[in-house]
C-alpha cells in the first residue's frame, strides 16, 4: 500500500476533497444499508426455517409415538393422530 | 423442494463485482488524470453517472421482466421485474445524491431546476417511487401482478423517450461527454469510467441475484410450512407489496 502511494501523485485533498469523500461514503452508506436489511432478512429466513425443522422433527416424533402403541385401536389411531396433528400445528 | 438457482455463482460474481469496483477505485485516485477545469472535484464523475446509467438501465430491465409476466403469467418475472426496480431504485437514490453533492460544489446549488437532464431524472426516479405504494394497494396478488407489470412497461417505456427528448433540448448546463462516437473524454479517463460502469453493473446483477435468492427461499419456507401445518400457517403476517 505505502508503495502505491509513492508512486502516485499527492492527491489535492481542499475544499474538493470534502465533497468527492462525501460523494463516495453516501454511495457506499446507501449499498451498506441495502446489504444489512438483506441480511436482518436472511437471518429471519433462517429462524423461520428452524422452526420449520423442529415442526417437522415433532410431527415425526408423534407420528412414531402413535405407530408404536399396542394400546391403540385400528379404530382409534386415525383420530387419534389426526388429533395429534392438529395439537402440533 | 425446488432448488434456488438464483444463489448460483453468486459467490463468484460477486468476487468479480469487489475486484472490478477496487480496481475502478484505484484507477480513479491513482491513475486517471486531474480534469482541467473541475479538478479533483471531477472524480465523483465516476460513480454518479455509471449509478445513473445503471439505475435507468435497471427500470428498462424491470419493464422486460414485465412484459414476459404479461406474455407468461408466470410469476416468478413478476418477482424479477419487482427486485430489478426495486434495486434500480436504490441506484437511483444513490445516484440522485452523488450527483447533488457534485453540483453543489460545482455549481454552488444543490439542485438547478433550469436543467433538462436533473429534472428529467428526477421525474423517472418519482415514477417509479410510486411503484411499490401502487402494489401495496392491491391485496389481491393476481391483481397487483397484472397492474403492477402494465405500470413497469408504461415506466420503463417512457426511460428512453425521455432521454431522448432531453439530448434534443438545446439549452443546458449538465456536460455531455458520452456519445456514440466515443465521446470527448482522454483514453485513462475513458478507461476508468467504462471498469466503474463494468463494477456497478456486476454490483447490480450480484445484488439481483442476492436479493432474488432470498426472495426464492423465504417463499420456498412458506410453501413448506403450508405443506406441513395447513394453509393457514403459510400465510403472510399482512399485506405485502413484494410478490408472494
Amino acid at each position: 500500500m505505502s508503495l502505491l502511494f509513492a508512486i502516485t501523485p499527492a492527491l489535492p485533498l481542499g475544499e474538493a476533497g470534502k465533497y468527492v469523500a462525501a460523494a463516495y461514503i453516501v454511495v457506499f452508506v446507501v449499498i451498506l444499508v441495502y446489504v444489512g436489511i438483506m441480511a436482518m432478512r436472511a437471518q429471519r429466513t433462517q429462524r423461520e426455517l428452524e422452526e420449520l425443522r423442529r415442526d417437522v422433527e415433532a410431527v415425526k416424533a408423534a407420528r412414531a409415538e402413535l405407530d408404536h402403541d399396542p394400546d391403540d385401536g385400528s379404530d382409534q389411531t386415525g383420530a387419534g393422530r389426526s388429533e395429534r396433528s392438529e395439537q402440533i400445528a | 423442494m425446488r432448488h434456488n438457482t438464483y444463489s448460483r455463482g453468486l459467490p463468484g460474481l460477486a468476487l468479480a463485482t469487489v475486484v472490478m469496483l477496487c480496481a475502478a477505485l484505484t484507477l480513479a485516485f491513482f491513475y486517471a488524470p486531474l480534469d482541467a477545469n473541475q479538478g479533483f472535484l471531477q472524480k465523483i464523475f465516476y460513480i454518479h453517472v455509471p449509478l445513473a446509467i445503471i439505475a435507468l438501465c435497471g427500470f428498462v430491465f424491470g419493464a422486460v421482466m414485465a412484459i414476459m409476466y404479461l406474455r407468461t403469467g408466470d410469476r416468478k418475472w413478476d418477482m424479477r421485474s419487482y427486485v430489478a426496480i426495486h434495486m434500480a431504485l436504490i441506484f437511483g437514490i444513490a445516484g440522485l445524491i452523488s450527483g447533488s453533492i457534485w453540483a453543489k460544489a460545482s455549481w454552488g446549488h444543490w439542485w438547478v431546476w433550469q436543467e433538462p437532464t436533473l429534472v428529467s431524472y428526477l421525474i423517472v426516479l418519482l415514477l417509479f417511487a410510486t411503484y411499490q405504494p401502487l402494489r401495496f394497494s392491491i391485496e389481491d396478488p393476481e391483481r397487483q401482478s397484472l397492474y403492477a407489470s402494465v405500470f413497469a412497461i408504461v415506466a420503463g417505456a417512457f426511460v428512453p423517450l425521455n432521454f431522448i427528448a432531453v439530448r434534443l433540448a438545446t439549452e443546458y448546463v449538465h456536460p455531455r461527454v458520452l456519445n456514440l462516437e466515443g465521446g470527448n473524454l482522454p483514453g485513462p479517463m475513458k478507461l476508468t469510467f467504462y471498469v466503474a460502469l463494468i463494477g456497478f453493473a456486476l454490483l447490480y446483477v450480484t445484488l439481483w441475484k442476492f436479493e432474488m435468492s432470498a426472495k426464492h427461499a423465504r417463499a420456498q419456507v412458506r410453501r413448506l410450512r403450508r405443506t406441513l401445518l395447513g394453509d393457514d400457517a403459510g400465510r403472510p403476517y399482512g399485506r405485502s407489496a413484494a410478490p408472494l
